[in-house]
């Protein structure tokens, strides 16, 4: 099992990323410059949060026209695993590797804290270490998170059951009160037809480590290792 | 040749920074002001070209990059440098 943690000029939780596969669950990663065109050698590429290309034009617009991305659509076609974190999954959307946009936050605020995600489906590669249901505490950071897709690209992903994460209270309430940022039925990670594509607004890399004092966010990572079988 | 490119949020979105000006404006007590939108103009400066090609290019560069057609729209004016 290879990680590619990929890095554009901007990334800047590459190396949460690349220490939580590396450091933490002891996976073979290498960092990947957006200059790399060739990207076969790897099971699972990761899109990190930052603010690729200044966050010129729009979140994630420009990086997706890096040499990389070629790769990492095809890499998509084949059905290998691909994670896009925060800005990673506003360059998933860009480049139409998942349906639906990220806009502004409905609050006009860069929203940074610890939320609570109700995990939607745990029939995946990204949360069979879930329970379907489940509260995890995973941290946001953005000030575009404000998931948005037409009523019929939501009916699709409803009824795929390819909404994985909705921001939800402590009671498991997704409302406008535990909507952090506007997105359209509080969704915060969503996966393609496939299941093979995951974007997701939280950072499960920042909640890894056990010596954080919260690692919700190894349940997700560990999922990914789980599903190449080599738990 | 020039390609003077507008882009806005369609008027479904919610434009947050609009909101915000409006505010401010509306704290300046000028005018009767009901709503702020704001979008970006963009000008691209061809070398040589016929018009019409230019125009289909334009449009695809609109559409694949300057603008996101889920939440945007764009209008495109062709016309001569200056």
């Amino acid at each position: 099992l290879k990680v590619a943690v990929i890095v554009f000029p901007g990334s800047n939780c590459d190396h949460d990323a690349y220490y939580s596969f590396k450091k933490i669950l002891k996976v073979d990663t290498d960092f990947v410059w957006h200059k790399e065109s060739n990207i076969d050698s790897y099971d699972l590429v990761v899109l990190p949060g930052g603010f690729s290309y200044g966050d010129y034009l729009r979140c994630g617009a420009i990086a997706r026209f890096s040499p990389v991305m070629k790769s990492v659509v095809e890499h998509a076609k084949k059905g290998k695993l691909i994670i896009g974190i925060c800005n990673g999954f506003q360059i998933l959307t860009e480049s139409g590797l998942l349906p639906g946009v990220l806009m502004k936050n409905s609050n006009r605020k860069f929203v940074c804290k610890d939320v609570l995600l109700r995990v939607e489906n745990s029939n995946t590669a990204f949360t069979n270490n879930c329970r379907i249901g489940e509260l995890i505490n995973i941290p946001i950071a953005h000030g575009e998170g404000n998931y948005f897709c037409n009523p019929t690209e939501l009916e699709k992903l409803k009824t795929n059951n390819q909404v994985l994460f909705r921001y939800v209270d402590e009671f498991g309430t997704s409302d406008t009160n535990s909507n952090p940022n506007g997105s359209i039925e509080n969704i915060a990670g969503i996966i393609n037809k496939y299941g093979t594509v995951l974007g997701m607004m939280p950072h499960p890399e920042r909640n890894a480590d056990p010596l954080i004092g919260n690692s919700d966010g190894l349940k997700i990572l560990k999922s990914i290792i789980n599903s190449f079988g080599s738990n | 040749v020039k390609a003077k490119i507008k882009v806005m949020l369609k008027k479904s979105i919610l434009d947050p920074q609009g909101k915000a000006v409006l505010h401010a404006i509306q704290d300046m007590k000028l005018g009767n002001v009901e709503d702020v939108r704001i979008g970006k103009y963009i000008e691209i400066t061809f070398k040589d070209g016929k018009k019409d090609a230019i125009q289909i290019d334009v449009d695809q560069i609109c559409n694949k990059l300057l603008a996101n057609p889920v939440m945007e729209n764009y209008e495109i004016e062709i016309g001569e440098d200056n």
